[in-house]
């Protein structure tokens, strides 16, 4: 059924037609909206068999659910930025406990200075806790992501926490015509969640033990082998999806003019800006493609060395960065292309909001593509910096 | 032993494992444990050498009450509830220090048993202070110095943060009072809604007192009305244990070495005396003392 809907709720009722049990979280701008809606519904006695707690932190959230996803229930949350940090220790924890946890995050800078605006500091800041990261482009991907997050997260060969990450405002808070999934057509991609072991007495299980040295190390090896394994179930899932809605979003890439030498290689939101800048410029003559990266964990290194196998440049368009270092996805990517001879640029631009207006993205990468730009921070005002 | 203990790491004499022993016995084991880290849980979840005999969850440090708020709602939402009760077994530390997610179970109400196994300091690591070490013990990070003699604060007052929450059930019990504890958990299990039970337990390491002295020292600690052993139902004083003749506090403090330096050092009179009026506040507050005809 095609709606005019908000981002925000475009998530709540994909989230309703996965039929969690528990829900939790705690509210923070802009996913706020996500969980009042997911409320209302609570409220409304839309949601079967399900709780929806309102917890006293993001913290208290998260922790939660852990002891809800270890009895045995499907479970859901939401958050961004300084919730998502707040929430870090307790979500290390459930990846090592192999909890099945869906959480959305919707992107959002981190203090200081205090911004509720868009980027992806928030969500790399979590990046080596062992939790899947999907990235959307827009609010009917993010729609459709609810759904195949369960199915990864809660496969035996996975078990590990899912977390599909959108744009706080750009994509949350804006309108768009979603195809709203129907019950039926999630039900039959999506069973019940049967835990692999849960908290009973019937058959009592400690969950949570303690590793001393002899041991640590094979819990660690076991969660990166999920994650390999994750690659190759996230393939089956994606493809799966499309052949039963009818919308392929591509697999942990979306490669388009996959044989250009110029690629302009990105994640979230700006993508679907990108698409036209690169129309735009293959008017101009210029041979450039693009590379959507929709998995940034488990990282889809094969992928990408393959479709950037014959690329002579690079740019790569970061919305965040390692401070002391350059652009997370750029440190991500030169990692993946190890011993490439292809010319990486890393430009780092809409940092907690900043516009990216489309005349300014499209001369940035003309100028990188004729070799006038270099690596760095984009669009930033002239600045006295303070140093007392 | 069936729920706890089959090669559980406990010190000799630790009031610790006594307390846990008689909570899962009470509830016949039909219960889902959420512990805290800590003690309890380093001496008993080892990988391969887990001691329970229950379902039990060891998540971190700080969020043992969300943890068991979320076993209980789930249990709930699956039609489950019958299978047993959810209890936290959770350190004075993670209790009253670090466990910020205590007041949000108490505030829902979710139906939790939660049991503060208070040894009055962080123990497994050391012996270091928390919310619950009592004025003037000496800890690693208050120790008995020439600018501070032990800890300058009081015990934080947690039997009244719970009944403030308006939990409908909330008591004190001590490791040497094993059927007092008995008691009390089964009472807990039969109301609904977020319960407190602090339970003091001996600790031989962190204390300094042989495993011989823990029953004299707990015992000790409730005869001089430093641990009031009390019952509260929807905030009414049910019960208390009354003392037949109150011994001063010098008694139980000299007997442990956390306390040695109030006997050496000059200064360390002063801080007896304050602790004995806090005996004697105790004593008064609750109506401790057994009244002679």
């Amino acid at each position: 059924m095609m709606r005019v809907v908000r981002g925000f709720y475009s998530v709540a009722h994909s989230v309703k037609l996965c039929r969690p049990n528990v829900i939790c979280a705690y509210p923070i701008t802009p996913q706020t909206e996500i969980v009042e809606n997911l409320a209302e519904m609570y409220a409304n006695g839309e949601l079967e068999k399900c709780r929806y707690i309102t917890a006293e932190s993001e913290f208290a959230a998260a922790s939660i659910l852990v002891g809800a996803s270890a009895t045995g229930a499907r479970t859901f949350t939401a958050t961004c930025s300084q919730g998502l940090i707040l929430m870090s220790e307790v979500l290390f924890n459930a990846a090592g406990m192999r909890l099945p946890i869906v959480i959305v995050n919707t992107n959002r800078a981190v203090s200081a200075p205090l911004s509720i605006w868009n980027d992806l500091q928030d969500s790399m800041a979590l990046r080596d806790a062992g939790i899947i990261q999907i990235y959307v482009e827009n609010n009917q991907e993010a729609h459709d992501a609810i759904p195949q997050a369960y199915r990864i997260a809660e496969d035996r060969r996975v078990l590990l926490p899912t977390m599909v990450c959108m744009d706080g405002y750009k994509l949350t808070h804006a309108y768009e015509p979603i195809d709203l999934l129907d019950q039926s057509l999630v039900d039959s991609f999506l069973p019940p969640y049967q835990p692999a072991a849960y908290l009973t007495t019937k058959k009592p299980l400690a969950f949570g033990c303690y590793a001393p040295p002899h041991i640590y190390m094979e819990f660690r090896v076991a969660m990166q082998n999920a994650m390999e394994r994750a690659k190759a179930v996230m393939n089956e899932v994606f493809r799966e999806w499309a052949e039963v809605s009818g919308r392929d979003w591509g697999q942990h890439l979306e490669v388009v003019y996959p044989d250009s030498r110029v690629f302009v290689v990105s994640m979230g939101s700006i993508v679907g800006l990108l698409r036209k800048v690169v129309e735009e410029l293959r008017k101009k003559g210029y041979d450039v493609g693009l590379i959507k990266i929709r998995t940034f964990r488990p990282f889809p290194v094969e992928d990408l060395k393959r479709s950037l196998s014959n690329a002579e440049k690079i740019i790569v368009i970061d919305r965040s960065l390692s401070l002391g270092h350059e652009g997370n996805l750029s440190i991500e990517l030169k990692s993946a292309l190890y011993g490439s001879s292809a010319n990486i640029i890393s430009m780092i631009l809409g940092l907690g909001g900043r516009d990216i207006p489309k005349e300014f993205l499209e001369k940035l990468l003309e100028d990188a593509i004729l070799g006038k730009e270099s690596s760095g921070f984009k669009g930033v005002k002239d600045f006295e910096e303070v140093i007392p | 032993m069936r729920y706890f203990g089959r090669g559980h790491g406990a010190c000799p004499g630790c009031g610790l494992a006594i307390a846990v022993r008689n909570v899962l016995d009470a509830l016949e084991g039909k219960c889902f444990v959420a512990n805290s880290t800590g003690c309890l849980e380093i001496i008993s979840s080892q990988y391969g050498k887990n001691a329970w005999g229950v379902p039990y969850i060891h998540s971190l440090f700080d969020n043992t009450a969300a943890v068991a708020s979320g076993i209980s709602e789930a249990l709930k939402i699956l039609g489950r509830e019958g299978e047993g009760k959810v209890v936290v077994l959770a350190g004075d530390g993670a209790t009253a220090d670090i466990g910020l997610t205590l007041h949000g179970m108490f505030d829902r109400n979710h139906d939790v048993i939660y049991i503060c196994l208070d040894n009055e300091a962080y123990q497994n690591t050391g012996h270091q202070q928390s919310g619950l070490t009592p004025l003037g013990e000496a800890t690693t990070t208050t120790p008995a110095g020439r600018v501070q003699l032990g800890k300058t604060g009081r015990k934080k007052d947690m039997v009244a943060i719970a009944i403030a929450h308006g939990s409908p059930y909330v008591a004190t019990s001590s490791a040497v009072l094993p059927a007092d504890i008995r008691r009390k958990v089964k009472k807990a299990a039969s109301i609904e809604g977020a319960k407190y039970i602090q339970i003091h337990c001996p600790c031989v390491t962190g204390w300094g007192i042989e495993g011989k002295d823990v029953v004299r020292v707990g015992n000790l600690a409730i005869e001089t009305a430093l641990y009031p052993i009390v019952e509260f139902e929807n905030g009414n004083l049910v019960t208390v244990r009354k003392i037949k003749e109150r011994k001063p506090v010098e008694e139980y403090l000299k007997l442990q070495r956390r306390f040695r330096h109030l006997f050496v050092d000059p200064r360390g009179k002063e801080i007896i005396a304050e602790i004995q009026r806090i005996a004697d506040r105790n004593a008064e507050k609750y109506g401790l003392d057994l009244k002679k005809d």
